[in-house]
This record gives C-alpha cells, sequence and structure tokens, in this order.
C-alpha cells in the first residue's frame, strides 16, 4: 500500500502522483521504474520514476492516461492509497562523465527522461535537451527541464511552440550545424525513439533508448517483455529498461505493445456496458 | 484382511474428462471418511518404514497413518504438521508414486499405499472440520532472519525457524506470496483458497510476511544484514526466468513463456469469467515441453477454450519428466500429443501474430548427459501444425536478481547459487539459499526439503 500525497494535472490526460515510498525513494537511481496496482485483482502496470526525494521519502510518477488502469488510477485523489506498488526495477542509467550529452525526451517520456538529465549534469555533462509534444498544452516539465540542462529545444508538432516540427528535426539541424554529442538518451512513443535513434546512430553517438513494452512481475520470471536486441533476446525488466539503441529491433517492440488492442478495446466497451447499465438503474 | 483388500488402493474419486476440461475445478474429489478409513488400514504400519526415508521432510508416514485408520482425522493431521508446514499442498503435488509410494513395502505384491491421497485427506479434514491448533512456540530468541522468496521452500524454512523462536520476516517480490504454489500451479491441480489456508497457518506461528519487496532491487543481502539487523539470510527465489527456444518467430504475438500463461491465468485470474486481464485464449494451442509445467499450461488452455490443446515434445512419451498422473489426465482431457518431433520456426501472419508452428520430426540416439536418449531431427522430416497460441514450457533459468546483486556469493556457470545440499550452506557467511535456486527447476518437496536442511543450519549456527 502507498499513499498518493500530491496529484497534479499536467496536461489534458497527463497527471503526476507523488507517493509515499520511502524505500523506493532512498534506493532509486535514474532510470528505474516501479509497478503498481490501483486494486485488488488489477492489472499490475509498470511506470518510470520521474522523481524521488530520500530524505521525505516520496516518488514522484508521471501517467498518461491510455487504457483501463490508468484512468482508474486518474480517479484516485490525495490521500487514497495504490494497492500495490513495488520497485526500484530495472537497470538504473549508466551515468559517467561522457562530455558532450544529448537527452531527447518525447510526450509522456519527458518524464523519465527528467532524472536522467539532473544525473548527467550532476556527473559533469554538459546536456543539449530537446523535448517535444503534438502541442504546446501537452507539453510537460519545460521549466524543470530548462532548469537541468545545459541547454533547452523544444519542438511541437503543431508548431504552438518552439521548432514546429519533429524532435528529430532539431537533431538534423544540431548535426548540420557541425555539433558532436557523445552520448545520448532517447526516450519517447516507440516510433519517435525508433525514428530518432536511427539518426543518432548514424551519426555516430552512442545512443541508449528507454523501453516500456508490456509486462507483467518486472523481476524476469515472466518473459513477456523480450525484446530482440543485437539478435539476442533481452527481458527489459531485468537486462534493461535501457537498451543499446543500434541493436533494438523497434518492429518487434512496437508489433508486440499491440498484443492486447483488441482485448482491451473490448474491455473498455464492457466496461462502460456495465456503467451505463449501472447509471441507468440508479435512475430508475 | 483379505488380499484383495490389502493389495489394491481405494480409488480416488474424479471430475469426469469432459466436464472437468471445461473448468477449473479440482480434479481429484478426496477421500471420504470410510475410504481414506480403509486406505489408512491397508498400511502394514513397518517397523523401519521405508517410504518415511523417500520423503525430503522425513513425514511420519506410519504414524499419521495409523492415526487416520482409527479415525483420529485432527490428530494425523498435526502429526503431519510436526514435519510438514504445508501438507494440503504436498498431498497434491508431491510426486509421491517416485520417492514415498515406490518404497512401500506392499508395491512389491500390489499397489502401495495411497501416502499422497492420504495426507491430502487428513489436512483437507482438519482445515473444514477442526480448529487449527498453534503449536507452542518456543519463546523468542531475539535473531532476526529474512526470507528471500514466499515459495515451497522459503516458506517451510520459516514455519521451521518460527517455532523455534526466531523472528523471521520472508520477503515477496509478488503483491501474493506463495510462489509458485500461486503463480504457477493452477487452481485445478491447487486451488488457491487452501495455498492461502496454509499461509495463514504460518504467520499464525510469527512469521512476517512482506509483499511487493524484491531483495536485490528494494533492498540487497547485504542491506537487510548491515543496516536492518538481520542476522541471517535464506535465498529461496526460485527458478523464474524462463528459457526460450531461440528459434524465428518466436517474439510473435501469441508466442507466452508457460510463466507468463500460467501467471496470467492463475496469479492474474484470467480464468475468471470477468477478468480484466488479457490472454490469448487461442482455438489451437500448442505447448512445447514434457515436464508438469507443459501439462498445466496445455490443461489450462483447454480450460480456457481451446478446441484443440497439443503438446509438442522431443523425445517419447517414457522421457517426459511430467508426473505419470498428469500425462493420464492430460490425455483423459483430450490433450493432443505430438511425440518426438520439436519446433524450428514459428510461422508468423502479416499482423505479427503466430499462425503455425513448423516442426521436424526426431528419433532416439544414445543416451545423453541425463541419462535420456537424446533425440536427434529426421533430416526432411518437417511439417507444420496450425495454431494461434505457442506455449514455451522447456524450463526455466535461476533468477539473476540476487547473484547480480550479492557480489561474494558464489554461483555457477548456469546462474545457481552454490550451497551445499547437505546444510544450505552457501559461500556467504549467515546466507542459506535453497530451492529452484540451487537446483534449477525441480519440485515443490525437494524445495522444502532444502528449507528444512537450511532451517536446521541456522539453527546450528546462530544459537
Amino acid at each position: 500500500m502507498s499513499k498518493i500525497l500530491k496529484k497534479e494535472q499536467l496536461s489534458e490526460n497527463v497527471l503526476r502522483f507523488r507517493l509515499e515510498a520511502p524505500r523506493i525513494a532512498k534506493k532509486r537511481k535514474a532510470g528505474q521504474f516501479i509497478i503498481l496496482r490501483v486494486s485488488e485483482d488489477g492489472e499490475r502496470i509498470p511506470l518510470t520514476i520521474a522523481n524521488g526525494n530520500a530524505e521525505e521519502g516520496w516518488i514522484e510518477i508521471i501517467v498518461q492516461i491510455v487504457g483501463y488502469t490508468t484512468a482508474e488510477l486518474a480517479k484516485l485523489n490525495e490521500g487514497d492509497l495504490v494497492t500495490d506498488l513495488v520497485g526500484p526495477l530495472g537497470k538504473p542509467t549508466h551515468i559517467e562523465k561522457f562530455g558532450k550529452c544529448l537527452c531527447i525526451g518525447g510526450g509522456v517520456g519527458i518524464a523519465p527522461l527528467y532524472p536522467i538529465v539532473c544525473a548527467l549534469k550532476e556527473a559533469g555533462n554538459n546536456v543539449t535537451t530537446i523535448i517535444g509534444s503534438r502541442s504546446a498544452d501537452l507539453l510537460i516539465l519545460e521549466e524543470d527541464m530548462k532548469a537541468a540542462s545545459s541547454r533547452l529545444f523544444v519542438a511541437t508538432d503543431d508548431g504552438s511552440k518552439g521548432h514546429h516540427g519533429f524532435v528529430s528535426d532539431v537533431f538534423n539541424k544540431l548535426i548540420a550545424d557541425g555539433e558532436k554529442f557523445d552520448f545520448a538518451v532517447v526516450i519517447g512513443p516507440p516510433i519517435m525513439m525508433k525514428v530518432t535513434t536511427e539518426l543518432t546512430v548514424k551519426a555516430g553517438i552512442k545512443t541508449m533508448a528507454s523501453l516500456n513494452p508490456i509486462m507483467i512481475d518486472g523481476t524476469g520470471m515472466c518473459g513477456g517483455c523480450r525484446i530482440s536486441v543485437h539478435g539476442d533476446t533481452k527481458f527489459a525488466c531485468v537486462d534493461g529498461p535501457e537498451f543499446d539503441a543500434s541493436g533494438i529491433d523497434w518492429n518487434e517492440l512496437i508489433t508486440r505493445l499491440g498484443s492486447y488492442t483488441a482485448f482491451e478495446r473490448h474491455a473498455r466497451e464492457k466496461h462502460q456496458c456495465k456503467l451505463t447499465e449501472k447509471i441507468k438503474k440508479e435512475e430508475k | 484382511m483379505n488380499a484383495d483388500d490389502r493389495f489394491k488402493k481405494v480409488p480416488m474419486r474424479e471430475q469426469e474428462p469432459k466436464v472437468r476440461a471445461k473448468n477449473f475445478d479440482e480434479v481429484p474429489c478426496g477421500y471420504s471418511e470410510e475410504e481414506a478409513i480403509k486406505e489408512a488400514k491397508r498400511c502394514l504400519q513397518c517397523k523401519n518404514p521405508p517410504c518415511v526415508t523417500g520423503c525430503p521432510v522425513h513425514v511420519k508416514i506410519p504414524e499419521f497413518i495409523k492415526l487416520i485408520s482409527e479415525g483420529e482425522f485432527a490428530a494425523a493431521a498435526r502429526k503431519l504438521k510436526e514435519t510438514n508446514a504445508l501438507p494440503a499442498v504436498c498431498g497434491r503435488v508431491c510426486p509421491q508414486e517416485t520417492q514415498c509410494e515406490i518404497k512401500c513395502v506392499l508395491s512389491k505384491k500390489g499397489a502401495p499405499i495411497a501416502i499422497g491421497n492420504l495426507e491430502r485427506f487428513a489436512a483437507d479434514w482438519e482445515r473444514e472440520n477442526a480448529e487449527i491448533i498453534i503449536p507452542k512456540v518456543k519463546p523468542k530468541n531475539g535473531k532476526k532472519i529474512g526470507v528471500v522468496g514466499s515459495g515451497p521452500a522459503g516458506l517451510t524454512l520459516a514455519g521451521e525457524l518460527a517455532k523455534e523462536g526466531f523472528e523471521v520476516t520472508v520477503f515477496e517480490a509478488l503483491h501474493e506470496s506463495g510462489g509458485v504454489l500461486v503463480y504457477g500451479i493452477p487452481e485445478f491441480r491447487l486451488p488457491k483458497e487452501i495455498v492461502k489456508k496454509e499461509i495463514n497457518y504460518l504467520e499464525k506461528l510469527g512469521v512476517k510476511i512482506v509483499k511487493d519487496f524484491v531483495v536485490g532491487q528494494t533492498a540487497t543481502v547485504d542491506e537487510l544484514m548491515q543496516e536492518e539487523g538481520f542476522d541471517a539470510i535464506f535465498v529461496g527465489s526460485g527458478a523464474g526466468l524462463p528459457a526460450f527456444m531461440k528459434i524465428p518467430g518466436e517474439n510473435a504475438i501469441g508466442v507466452y513463456s508457460a510463466n507468463e500463461y500460467l501467471t496470467r491465468s492463475n496469479l492474474m485470474k484470467a480464468y475468471l469469467p470477468d477478468s480484466t486481464t488479457p490472454i490469448m485464449r487461442g482455438k489451437n494451442v500448442v505447448t512445447v515441453g514434457g515436464g508438469n509445467v507443459a501439462m498445466d499450461s496445455a490443461r489450462t488452455a483447454l480450460r480456457l477454450g481451446a478446441e484443440h490443446s497439443i503438446i509438442v515434445y522431443r523425445r517419447s512419451e517414457a522421457e517426459m519428466p511430467a508426473r505419470d498422473a498428469e500425462i493420464h489426465h492430460a490425455k483423459e482431457e483430450g490433450i493432443e500429443f505430438h511425440l518426438l518431433c520439436n519446433p524450428t520456426e514459428v510461422l508468423v501472419d502479416d499482423k505479427g501474430f503466430a499462425k503455425g508452428v513448423r516442426c521436424i520430426k526426431m528419433q532416439l540416439g544414445e543416451p545423453d548427459e541425463s541419462g535420456r536418449r537424446r533425440p536427434v531431427p529426421i533430416e526432411g522430416s518437417e511439417f507444420v501444425i496450425d495454431c494461434d497460441v505457442v506455449i514455451n514450457a522447456i524450463g526455466n533459468k535461476p533468477n539473476p536478481l540476487i547473484p547480480n546483486t550479492t557480489p561474494d556469493i558464489e554461483t555457477t556457470k548456469w546462474g545457481t547459487i552454490v550451497a551445499n545440499e547437505k546444510d544450505g550452506r552457501t559461500s556467504k557467511k549467515n546466507v542459506y539459499a535453497g530451492g529452484d535456486i540451487v537446483t534449477g527447476a525441480a519440485t515443490v518437496i525437494l524445495a522444502m526439503g532444502a528449507g528444512k536442511i537450511a532451517a536446521k543450519s541456522i539453527i546450528e549456527d546462530l544459537l
């Protein structure tokens, strides 16, 4: 059980929760994740840790409402309890003094990127950060990122803020201007990571990407989160979640993420049916 | 007693195969009191009982059976619990036919005593009819023991040490305790309610269970010992890391490890009709492997609505590691067996879903290091089985989390922790290990035996 200490709306479908979790707060490092359950018999969902404070004993997670469980989580308020919270899971990001680092985040992927930017900066790196979203109102953590990075670029698909276009455009421009980077981390929707890391790898930059496949236990037990990296099967939960982007089979990841699309649609419809039935009954 | 009564086992009633293949209720129905007494009376009450030597936890077999024959069912259960904290579980999942029953003197002339059936009967009878008596626990001795994993090894050790007055905390990574007993073994073989009750019993003995705690990640073994005051740690983290076949198409949608498939069905309750846990309910399901886990998977698939549930195994039935009873049950229920063939590829449709398994026929060659005849592919014999779900039940590797985060613990090249099988001691002081993390995937009772042995060492070393 873990108590919700604070809940904030960051954009239309994105919420930030501060959870009481003294052990995880003490132990967590950049790049690690937690798994939580919202209710008894509920699904286990993995979420990357976005922030934490060991002294005060809390961590923060940033959640996009995409399915049934995240919608249930969104209904909870400050003071409510999350049924299960376990972590920190996965290997931390490998942090060292690389020199010039590039951190690229897209959509809600900006959240897990934040602690990595902080850790790289703290290790003495120069950190250039590029964040992007569909539009300005969906952009999260801009101020935090600005404060944590050596410099920050913003891109929006519709041009409502920063560069009109994709984060990859901004990257291409930096490279065209003759900039060099020693290390890159890319986190975002799979298709964005696929496109962006192809560019960074082509530019000769050692690039890590943080993956979010379907996962159950988070301890290596089920193998549901497996992914081909350089032709070997790896488990995102114990071998990752970060992998060398030059070896990731992106198409496989994207295909496997769609495993239960039909099931989830059905579950949502069934749930809504039950809900309308209940409302109708109550109206009567 | 006439010869017929002496040498014939009282059979246990079972659900009809056609009926049970569509539900998740337990397959055997258990003995009635009369049946149990009749079976118990067959026991010869040997002075030097060979059955006990076959049992990894040395259950006092003739003694508990005598109590059943006298109608003292609750006393029989308590006798069992003197050496076995989980009798209702063991009565169901132990391979008695290769451990205690095989040694029964009666088996020379007829059927051995159905020790497993009687163990199950006594434990069930006590749970359903009697007040569960908590044995006297020794006064607290001030020593703190941490147990990694709430599977059979850890639970057994926890029970033993709690009775001795140790303060025992069991750390479980998942949201429910029981390890493989709850995530792996299906309801129709081991009802979860029974596991829960047996764990409740341990809690009443004073064992504390902390869920959602991954030792190695939430805190390491060293941190538990140095910062949190644990005097000894027992590692029973299991064999939880599925092996894959390394064939093309294996990462297609619809290809599961048995662990994932069974976890979705058992722990995450996809077997219940209104569950929100997604699981692919295939029409044609191929399970690869010949062990108990393969049988559990194939039989679960049938109950989840498969029209054809097919086992593909590369050797012949004689080499199958599964218990005879499980193979027998599977066949009765209509599981199809494709023996002496091995998958070479999972065929995938244009949307990324599995649509078939290409297999090659095998023949048995010379014995390999396991003593079983090595399967050899027959060239040009490939064929395709159409299917929409593939379950990979070819085994597990040890879980890496403890070895990876405990640098000074010795491991083998397979990743298992090195522990003396006679005392459970590892290369690290005051750290003990047992169960699948030491042996590689094995049985519930062997893990329990290891827990018992390590408990004895801890008592020796710490008191």
